[in-house]
């Protein structure tokens, strides 16, 4: 870091920062000796879905914790919306809503008047539109029914919501939310993937965090993984996914000898055939899995291969491996397993 | 003028709709009155402040019904100081209340809203969410302090306007004798009375930045509540003992009880600045000490 030429950022030179909303060089924290996050560098695109993942305790939320300056770096360089974080939080922070580690309110308070006690904490909201953005961002959540109830009598699906809508209390460049569908059934997770899309639609960047990939994966344009404190993987969805292997399936009643077309084509094929939800054998019909590797063959050539060699080809599906694949074995464990 | 520019710029910024450069202009003219206001507000909308209050106003309660129920013209010349004039002046059932209200009741209150300030947002998690709103933390802790002393001046009020309220209504008034012998009209005296309010008041006020400083510590709002109670306890019974005279200066209790020097012809205005002088300085030393912590801390909560 000291040994970088003083300037706006070091390494500008192959991009301009507006083009990211969230960067981070070398962030590390420790608690005692243990590093809780690990020098990772960050680059979350403005205008993305960024899906940030990893296992319960692999330095998600304290990552978040830095980017919102709540916690300090131990080390490290972190930019939020083309400005230093945490020293120039109060222009970064406005353009900024944010969920983190579930929601906080104050029980004895209803819905509104929390929401109304946290935006006069923002000194650059505007005091005349308080209300009606209040009244919106309930609507915008689903809890206009229940704005004058008080908190504390809330489910936790409820006060989820109402952690949203205090994120959306104003009109933000960048949204960070730790965990938004926690506690929410899921008609609510529906909602909550719905209301990212539409927020994303308005130009927002939302970077969340979870740790269940499927909830996630649909909206996400980007993602990283973190595992133990490190960033194991970044980049967009397709990139991620096509670091897996694309399999190719066959459904046929002539199993030897399409082992032999598929294994003729260079592919790998597999012993007994991989299941993916279904059964191996559907009627005298059996599948045969391969692994297309690092050959460059298209999928109608294999077809057009089968047939030509006499398989009766009743099913052929191209699996470019799941996502959730890839993570578990970046991450090492599943992903609802404590790290 | 401010005030003016800021809602032109309101105007402007909700014209525009562009809210990233409309409003930054705003927060330049901002002070956090609003911020303020909603303290107070969620101060006054628990019960427990409420509960408070209403146990301060008992205690005058207490005293002029005791007196009132009891044999009314006995003066034994025990109990506290001002109890026997109660008879003769109702209004001396406030100054009564305040002799009693200063060592336990009123720091006790002091003590668990100030303690309360910082550790009570982050146990409620409120804490973060004010932060990254962003409140600022130097402004939090500001308008978390001037909460506290608000309510300082609220509970001596309530000891005092309810010590007036039912002295008028129980016993006579009349000219009110001072300590030094001179009488003064009802007018005067409650001048007086507000005074004594102001002193009291001011008297809180170190205890109150305390109470700010424990409170940045912890996540913990009782224990941070329970340990600046215990301190005001330990500084009056170190008041208390006269091995440590050269340290009774220095205590923010050491002027509690002083404010009968209000009572006199002429008013001995010494100990009232003796005693601003001193809290303002534990104001200084533990605003300081709360600032530097809170500034530097990771809020994990």
């Amino acid at each position: 870091m000291s040994a970088e030429p003083p300037g706006p950022w070091p390494g500008d030179v192959t991009r301009s920062a507006g083009d990211l909303a969230i960067e981070t060089r070398g962030l590390t924290k420790r608690f005692g000796h243990q590093a809780a996050v690990d020098q990772i560098d960050l680059a979350v695109p403005r205008g993305s879905v960024f899906g940030f993942l990893g296992p319960n305790g692999s330095g998600k939320t304290t990552t978040i914790r830095m980017l919102l300056g709540l916690a300090s770096a131990s080390s490290g360089q972190i930019r939020v919306l083309g400005s230093e974080m945490p020293s120039e939080f109060h222009d970064v922070l406005p353009r900024v809503g944010a969920l983190v580690e579930g929601p906080a309110f104050y029980p004895f308070l209803s819905g509104a008047a929390n929401l109304h006690r946290l935006d006069t904490a923002d000194r650059q909201a505007p005091s005349a539109t308080r209300d009606a953005r209040v009244a919106e961002s309930l609507e915008r959540v689903g809890l206009a029914h229940a704005a004058g109830k008080r908190v504390g009598a809330y489910s936790l699906g409820m006060k989820q919501r109402l952690g949203i809508a205090n994120a959306i209390l104003r009109p933000r460049e960048l949204l960070m939310l730790d965990e938004p569908t926690n506690g929410l059934d899921p008609q609510g997770t529906r909602e909550v993937r719905s209301l990212i899309r539409s927020l994303s639609g308005d130009g927002t960047t939302v970077f969340v965090s979870s740790h269940l990939l499927a909830e996630i994966e649909q909206i996400c344009t980007h993602a990283a993984v973190m595992s133990t404190g490190r960033l194991v993987a970044q980049g967009t969805i397709d990139q991620l996914r096509s670091r897996g292997e694309t399999r190719v399936r066959v459904r046929t009643p002539d199993l030897p000898s399409a082992r032999v077309v598929l294994g003729s084509l260079g592919l790998s094929v597999d012993e007994v055939a991989r299941e993916r939800g279904e059964q191996i054998r559907s009627g005298e019909d059996e599948f045969v899995t391969a692994a297309v590797g690092v050959l460059d063959v298209r999928a109608e050539d294999i077809v057009a291969a089968l047939v030509a060699g006499g398989v009766r080809v009743r099913g052929f599906v191209v699996d470019e491996g799941s996502l959730e694949d890839q993570f578990v074995a970046l991450t090492g464990e599943g992903f609802d397993v404590a790290g | 003028m401010p005030d003016s520019a800021g809602e032109l710029d309101k105007a402007t910024a909700r014209q525009s709709g562009n809210w990233a450069t409309g409003t930054g202009r705003v927060a330049r003219h901002s002070v956090g009155l609003a911020l303020f206001v909603s303290e107070l507000s969620v101060l006054y909308r628990r019960r427990r402040t409420w509960a408070m209050l209403a146990a301060l106003a008992a205690v005058p309660i207490l005293i002029a019904v005791a007196v009132r129920v009891t044999n009314s013209t006995r003066q034994s010349g025990r109990g506290p100081q001002f109890l026997d004039q109660i008879t003769q002046n109702g209004l001396f059932v406030a100054v009564t209340a305040l002799v009693v209200s200063i060592p336990l009741f009123l720091p006790l209150t002091v003590g668990v809203v100030a303690g309360d300030t910082i550790a009570g947002e982050a146990s409620h998690g409120t804490l973060r969410y004010l932060l990254v709103a962003p409140a600022g933390r130097v402004r939090l802790l500001i308008v978390k302090y001037v909460g506290a002393a608000a309510f300082c001046v609220c509970a001596t009020l309530v000891v005092v306007v309810t010590g007036v309220g039912i002295g008028l209504a129980l016993f006579p008034v009349g000219p009110v004798t001072l300590l030094s012998g001179d009488t003064i009209g009802f007018s005067e005296s409650i001048v007086r009375l507000l005074l004594i309010t102001a002193f009291v008041t001011v008297s809180l006020l170190g205890l109150s930045a305390i109470g700010l400083f424990i409170s940045t510590l912890t996540d913990v709002p009782v224990g941070a509540m329970a340990a600046t109670i215990v301190l005001s306890v330990v500084s009056q019974v170190l008041g208390a003992l006269p091995q440590l005279d050269w340290l009774h200066p220095w205590l923010f209790s050491h002027y509690w009880l002083s404010f009968a020097d209000l009572l006199r012809q002429p008013i001995a205005w010494e100990s009232f600045g003796a005693n601003a002088l001193l809290q303002l300085g534990y104001i200084a030393v533990f605003g300081a000490l709360a600032y530097g912590r809170f500034l530097t801390r990771d809020v994990l909560s």
